[in-house]
């Protein structure tokens, strides 16, 4: 069986920056397994610009942002195999994949990185009543015939749901000569970044109808026509407020969900709440060895916190392939109130590699808060912000001293300020 | 001229004309639908039923029990998938456990097996059955199939064995001739010594165009349902409630390739084009099941569906030649147990119906059985190697949530009776049935279709010829 130091399951923005980091960290033996006909992952569908802000200090776009780690990693003498599925991983991190050129194989790795990514939340995740047509889509589905087939999927959207990928649909395809009719959102406040709402929708005088939802579709072939209800407060249509829009196109922008199927079938203890493993300071997850980055861990709002987080893992995989495991107490890190999740969830307080930037989002939207990380009573820091969004990932920097020695574990809560 | 022309593709359509193929028989299947097996027999439970249910006396009660027992051997034949799971029928308290004797009952005098389990015997089994169950019958032998996946190997046996396809068709009138019948369509005309009427939800229609009094009227019920990811694991077996009036109610049954379904309802329609799920509908499912389950993974929901039972104003199958019209045979009424009764049905048909109206000459050539497609996931590591090394194709997977090579979708629309929409590749080697529901392979399979069709993608459909995918071209 072939062996690898580290094998790489995934060659979007999170592999390949963990890939480029573990040969940084003197990691040479190690490979990158992509499942595409090419790495770069979902950006290379995504044209358009607003990529690398925080990594380049410049504006991107997806394949551009994508191209400058396919270089880097090129150059550092990665091993790339494209075209190919990992099918299954086991706890002795065996990994088993398939391709056109060797079949079946198994090779042997002494340390996995996950970096999966994720997928769409489809149209029967989220309940809508009525006929199923042809015309309804995932906003990323819909982007993949526009900007990597060449075809539009229709002329007359509605848009449910406003995360980015939706959003930035709604732009690309009224650029096209689409009319898109409106965004609705089930929430009272958008899922997507203010940027996305500004450039995308208010730019073109496309509505969004926020504590909206669609509530009934039509046609038998073709979508014809779509029924669209306010909500009450526990999200239930209001019977009444229907409005009905003939549309021919529905694009879904609902969610995503990290994809964990190889990481759960070895049992991987996983985050409810962002469906991703839970992972430590080091970005190892419950099984040794074994570590999880990028949008299979939680889903990020910009792939420069993807690069980031990815060079993170790298780094924790390098450390334990040259220390071994981390020894000593381990805490928790837990969602306080108005918090929904924190990343990393577990902290070796007795062998802290270094500072630790934890990520985390906020449950709904905050004029201001204050961000106050405690441990048990004790408060290590305190943090004034102004607009927490949902759609936009909060991070804060603990220095490996302050974290040393903890022994109770570590909240992040955000008080609600005027 | 043919001996026969029957109308509608579904599982009773499909079977038939399987069994009718091994004579030398000239026939035609016609169907209104793009694919075969688009309407009931894609929106149903899946259950092979082992038939302990129907009473006494109907047509139902001796045709499921004598379907069911062939369907293992069928599947085996055709390459299709079947589970034995065994069904649970789960009694809450004194006057659900009567019921359930009445069933235990039938199942002695009719030979099915079954066992007697006490509540929490069954929950060391089943730890989601619900601690108000009190007492399960239980009938080893009852097993899913994918109801879809039989007919369409049954049409393409057929079909080998020289039967013709119609799919695409509406028929628009049947008119009395001096040898039989004329079926007219919107494509063609059929000149034929016999008609089936098949029709499913259609059957009063088609057969309002021969019978000037039609003796039964179709009033369709629509079923809805949830399909859960198959990262859940339920249920073993499937698990129903005591039968009311009303049918067999909300169940939660594990498919064959290790979903689970959680429903139906049951509800009267009208309009039969209104096969959409509602909220009212789903709700019901939400609420009944709770009756007899507990922790439903409605959270692990990838999809819902609706579909349309052919039940109709007679409460038993109406398998008869139509008693003003000769040579027109009726087989309609087919709700549940229809799935599981369809072998049965169609020997129904031929001893009794057909025997003395037509010649029954041994195909020489006719092959019952299919040749086994290639299934990489059931395939030895070693297989797998030589099967990719034969065709590359097998080793490039385009649906990850299942794990469905290039190569098994090519061949499944290059084979007899083949996928010609996306729906119709989803049903024959399922990419888009997985959690992501087609939102990565979509666009995969569209041109792979649009390749081994040898048209633009934007002339792919999803299912019905208007249902075009794609808009236009962008550059």
């Amino acid at each position: 069986m072939k062996h690898y130091d580290a094998v790489v399951i995934g060659g979007g923005s999170a592999g390949l920056s963990a890939a480029v980091t573990l040969k940084k960290q003197g990691i040479e033996n190690i490979i990158v397994l992509e499942k595409d006909g090419e790495t770069g992952g979902i950006l290379q569908q995504c044209i358009h610009n607003g990529f690398g802000l925080q990594t380049f200090k410049e504006q991107l776009s997806g394949p551009a942002y994508a191209e400058r780690f396919i270089d880097q990693a090129a150059e550092a003498g990665v091993e790339v195999l494209t075209d190919t599925m990992v099918t299954h991983i086991g706890a002795d991190k065996t990994i088993e994949y398939v391709n056109s050129t060797e079949g079946y194989a198994k090779i042997q790795a002494d340390a996995i990185i996950l970096a999966v990514g994720c997928y769409e939340r489809s149209r029967g995740a989220v309940e809508i009543p009525g006929e199923r047509p042809t015309g309804i889509y995932t906003a990323g589905q819909a982007q993949r015939y526009l900007n990597i087939d060449g075809y539009l999927v229709g002329k007359k959207v509605f848009i449910l749901g406003s995360g980015d990928i939706g959003l930035i649909m709604a732009r690309r395809m009224t650029l096209e000569g689409a009319k898109v009719y409106g965004v609705a959102e089930l929430m009272p406040y958008s899922n997507g970044l203010p940027r996305n709402i500004k450039q995308c929708l208010e730019d073109f005088g496309i509505p969004l109808y926020l504590s909206h939802t669609v509530t009934h579709i039509y046609g038998h072939d073709r979508l014809e026509r779509i029924e669209v209800s306010a909500v009450d407060e526990k999200r239930k249509p209001v019977p009444g407020t229907e409005m009905y829009f003939d549309v021919d196109t529905l694009l879904l922008s609902v969610g995503l969900i990290p994809e964990n199927h190889l990481a759960d079938e070895i049992g991987v203890v996983m985050n409810p709440r962002t469906r991703g493993p839970v992972v430590d300071e080091n970005y190892m997850t419950s099984v040794e060895g074994i570590f999880a980055c990028g949008n299979g861990l939680h889903v990020h709002d910009l792939v420069d916190f993807v690069t980031m987080e990815a060079a993170r893992a790298a780094e924790g995989a390098a450390r334990w392939l040259k220390n071994g495991s981390s020894a000593g107490r381990v805490i928790r890190t837990e969602a306080g109130s108005n918090v929904s999740y924190i990343v990393p969830g577990l902290l070796h307080t007795d062998a802290m590699p270094g500072n630790v930037e934890f990520f985390f989002r906020v449950t709904r939207p905050l004029d201001a808060g204050e961000i106050i990380v405690r441990s048990g009573e004790k408060v290590l820091r305190t943090l004034k912000k102004k607009k927490l969004m949902p759609s936009e990932m909060e991070r804060v920097l603990l220095t490996k001293q302050q974290l040393t020695g903890l022994e109770d574990n570590l909240t992040i809560e955000v008080k609600e300020t005027e | 001229m043919y001996d026969l022309v029957i109308i509608g593709a579904g599982i009773t359509g499909t079977m038939l004309a399987r069994k009718l193929s091994a004579f030398k028989l000239k026939a035609v299947l016609i169907d209104r639908e793009n694919d075969i097996a688009n309407e009931a027999t894609m929106a149903n439970s899946a259950i092979v039923h082992t038939g302990y249910d129907p009473e006494e006396g109907t047509l139902k009660g001796l045709l499921n029990v004598r379907g069911a027992r062939q369907y293992e051997q069928i599947c085996r034949d055709l390459h299709c998938g079947y589970k034995l799971t065994g069904a649970y029928v789960a009694a809450c308290g004194e006057e659900e456990e009567k019921v359930q004797d009445e069933l235990a009952e039938r199942a002695e005098k009719r030979g099915i097996a079954y066992e007697w389990l006490s509540g929490d015997e069954a929950r060391t089994h089943e730890p989601n059955l619900s601690k108000h169950v009190t007492r399960v019958l239980s009938f080893p032998e009852t097993a899913v199939v994918y109801p879809w996946e039989v007919a369409i190997a049954c049409a393409e046996v057929a079909v080998n064995n020289g039967t013709e396809l119609r799919l695409n068709e509406t028929v628009c009138a049947i008119d009395r001739t001096d040898s039989g019948w004329c079926v007219k369509t919107d494509k063609g005309e059929y000149e034929t010594k016999i008609v089936i009427n098949a029709a499913g939800v259609a059957a009063d229609k088609i057969y309002g165009m021969v019978g000037d009094h039609p003796s039964f009227t179709m009033t369709p019920k629509k079923g809805e349902y949830f399909v859960i990811d198959n990262d859940v694991h339920y249920t073993d077996h499937i698990i129903y409630p005591v039968p009311t009036a009303k049918g067999k109610g909300v169940l939660a049954v594990p498919t064959v390739y290790g979903n689970t379904l959680l429903g139906p309802n049951s509800e009267r329609v009208e309009d039969p084009d209104e096969r959409g799920c509602t909220f009212a509908g789903l709700d019901y499912v939400r609420e009944n099941l709770v009756k007899i389950m507990r922790n439903p993974p409605f959270n692990k929901t990838i999809r819902n569906f609706a579909g349309l039972r052919p039940s109709s104003s007679c409460s038993d199958f109406i398998i008869e030649e139509a008693p003003d019209a000769e040579n027109f045979i009726n087989v309609a009424s087919i709700e549940s147990p229809g799935l599981a009764s369809a072998p049965a049905v169609a020997d129904y048909v031929i001893e009794e119906l057909l025997k003395d109206k037509l010649t029954w000459d041994k195909n020489p050539d006719a092959r019952m059985d299919r040749e086994a497609p290639v299934v990489m996931a059931k395939l030895s590591e070693e297989e797998k190697k030589a099967k990719i090394a034969e065709n590359p194709l097998y080793g490039k997977i385009i649906c990850r949530c299942e794990q469905i090579s290039e190569g098994e979708i090519v061949d499944c629309i290059r084979r007899t009776c083949g996928a010609r929409s996306v729906k119709g590749v989803k049903k024959r080697v399922r990419p888009g049935m997985g959690r992501c529901q087609g939102g990565f392979c979509e666009p995969r399979v569209l041109n792979i279709l649009a390749r081994e069709l040898n048209c633009s993608p934007l002339d792919v459909v999803l299912d019905s010829p208007a249902s075009r995918i794609l808009e236009k071209e962008n550059r």
